[in-house]
């Protein structure tokens, strides 16, 4: 069977609402990732991992419809999981296996006759970067070399998308640069549209156009990163001698935005018109000093941030 | 140069269908075991009875004076009751870590994210362990049987006795079906493969040893059920229409082995989840 069925290259889901038991992992979730590098961002617990489960099928959702690559995956999941990657956060092997034998093997479970099998997984060892090590058995691997297996097991069947959970964990920078840089490479020349979970901010910024933030099981803002980094106003760093939570306080007060670290430093979006200017207004009239002042350019570490912020009560 | 410039093709060549994936992890299963010399020692240690049965068969059909030897149903009944012992051995090592050992290395979420289902996922691990005891109980009793009609030089034998083929192939099928499902299912309970194991001996030997001691203290021979050895030897004894030593009814028996089969198939569907592909 050559490659066939819906060729839609879209993720949608539909007033999703996946449920534990009594407790609600996802509520009422509506999203759209568009072909491409997709960024799945969230605290712990913000349900990133059930929305993974459920797109391959394998959690039912209580109500609410869920389309991968134009397959409805209640009705259809092994069509789904045929055209699916998927890179697990935890490590996963089979064990006593070398990589090219597991490699094959997973391709074999992805329908591929085994000679084929044999032939991609050999291409696709080299192009994550284990074609010298793809005799050694992966018990012998090091974690960043189990990441790369677990991204060829994913790309063995050449899937038309790739659900990739924390790529990076452990890995050293240079292998977490190699790693960024094969996502990357994978969604823009390869063509293949991935959803990339993660909490490493920068890693999203780096490799995703798209993202998707969800908290406590809801989708707390989604888009272009570009379009939801600009969204209003000019950013400045801020750091203050005084009472910062109340200077906050009353910057928000004022309408203005503003988001604190934990290293007293704080992050103000100030509307275009007032400028700087509004900001020093609030502080004399607060007894603070403004210490440091520098314009900065907004993060996407700004943008998880505002989102969260917005859907605290 | 960067590693994505090794370059990536599409596949474009073929695809199976689903439903495949069971025959894909036994055959990974049955040639991954097949490397081991100590695991081949033990298969072929698991033939040495056949063949102290082939010699006999050949003096019994051979020599008038070792006519003793002259085979009955009753010899091929119990060549697969001694053959337990293997069965033992066999499901012990190819089974404890069909299940147990992809749940230590996480393997489960790997399976699970490909196109096949938890059933097929179950029938291959299955598979892979019944191939190896049907190596060792009714390949070897079928071909015990050939022996027979080439020593004698007759089907005689065989047209004397038609219910001894199928009632080879139930008795075998019930002994390697009854090893592979406990074993599977036990191999399913831990991430241990030796923890496997240990349920798996005691289910057998140390169940066996109580039936027996409850069975001589209180006089009742109900007890024999603790042990699923001795409920299938009472199944194997109507199979092949000769009793058995036991005093448990036919249906108790088989209503007790159809008890242990779903407990199993319980036990796999609540440890072989989906929901546990993601950590």
């Amino acid at each position: 069977m050559n490659r066939s069925g819906p060729s839609d290259r879209s993720v949608v889901l539909e007033h999703v609402t996946v449920r534990y038991g009594r407790h609600e992992a996802l509520r009422d979730v509506s999203a759209e990732f568009p072909p491409g590098a997709i960024g799945l961002l969230g605290p712990n617990g913000a349900g990133k991992s059930t929305l993974i489960k459920a797109l391959l099928g394998l959690l039912p959702p209580a109500s609410g419809r869920m389309r991968v690559l134009g397959y409805d995956v209640r009705e259809s999941p092994l069509a789904v999981r045929a055209r699916v990657g998927y890179m697990p956060e935890s490590d996963a092997h089979i064990p006593g296996m070398t990589a090219v034998s597991f490699v094959s093997y997973c391709g074999e479970l992805a329908g591929l006759p085994r000679a084929n099998a044999i032939q991609r997984a050999h291409e696709v060892l080299f192009y994550v970067g284990l074609g010298e090590a793809r005799y050694r058995t992966i018990e012998t691997y090091s974690t960043g070399m189990k990441q790369r297996i677990k991204l060829a097991q994913a790309l063995v069947h050449d899937p038309d998308l790739l659900f990739l959970d924390e790529p990076t964990n452990g890995m050293d920078p240079k292998g977490r640069d190699e790693m960024l840089a094969l996502v990357r490479d994978i969604a823009t020349t390869k063509a293949i549209t991935l959803i990339l979970s993660s909490h490493l901010l920068p890693d999203v910024e780096y490799a995703c156009e798209h993202v998707v933030v969800l908290h406590k099981g809801a989708v707390a803002t989604q888009g272009p990163i570009s379009a939801l980094k600009g969204a209003s106003g000019r950013l400045f760093e801020v750091r203050v001698k005084g009472d910062e939570a109340r200077f906050a306080d009353a910057l928000r007060a004022e309408g203005i935005e503003c988001h604190v670290d934990g290293g007293g430093e704080m992050r103000v979006f100030v509307p275009e018109d007032g400028g700087s200017r509004l900001l020093f207004q609030v502080a004399v009239r607060h007894g603070v000093q403004v210490r440091h002042l520098r314009a900065s350019v907004p993060s996407l570490e700004d943008v998880f941030a505002r989102a969260l912020s917005e859907e605290e009560p | 140069m960067p590693i994505h410039d090794q370059g990536y093709r599409h596949y474009t060549g073929e695809r199976a269908l689903h439903g495949r994936g069971w025959w894909v992890i036994a055959r990974a299963g049955v040639l991954d075991r097949l490397r081991e010399r100590r695991f081949l020692a033990l298969l072929l240690f698991a033939w040495s009875l056949f063949v102290v049965r082939a010699v006999q068969l050949y003096f019994g059909e051979t020599m008038a004076r070792a006519v003793f030897f002259a085979p009955t149903e009753r010899t091929f009944q119990l060549f697969l009751e001694q053959q337990r012992l293997f069965v033992f051995f066999i499901t012990v090592y190819a089974g404890a870590g069909l299940i147990a050992s992809d749940r230590q290395s996480h393997a489960l979420q790997i399976y699970l994210s490909k196109p096949i289902t938890r059933n097929e996922y179950i029938a291959g691990k299955l598979l892979t362990l019944a191939i190896f005891l049907a190596g060792v109980t009714w390949v070897p009793a079928m071909l015990l049987l050939v022996l027979q009609v080439l020593f004698s030089g007759s089907l005689e034998f065989v047209a004397g006795h038609p219910r001894l083929v199928p009632a080879m192939t139930l008795a075998s099928a019930l002994q390697v079906a009854l090893a592979a499902v406990t074993m599977v299912a036990l191999s399913s309970l831990s991430r241990s493969r030796r923890f496997a194991s240990m349920l798996y001996a005691g289910m057998v030997i140390f169940a066996a040893a109580i039936a027996r001691v409850l069975e001589a203290s209180t006089g009742q021979p109900g007890w024999a059920l603790l042990s699923p050895e001795r409920t299938l030897l009472v199944v194997n004894g109507a199979i092949f229409g000769a009793g058995s030593d036991s005093a448990v009814p036919l249906a108790v028996a088989t209503g007790a082995l159809a008890a242990l089969f779903a407990a199993c198939i319980a036990i796999l569907e609540r440890r072989v989840r989906a929901v546990d592909i993601v950590a």
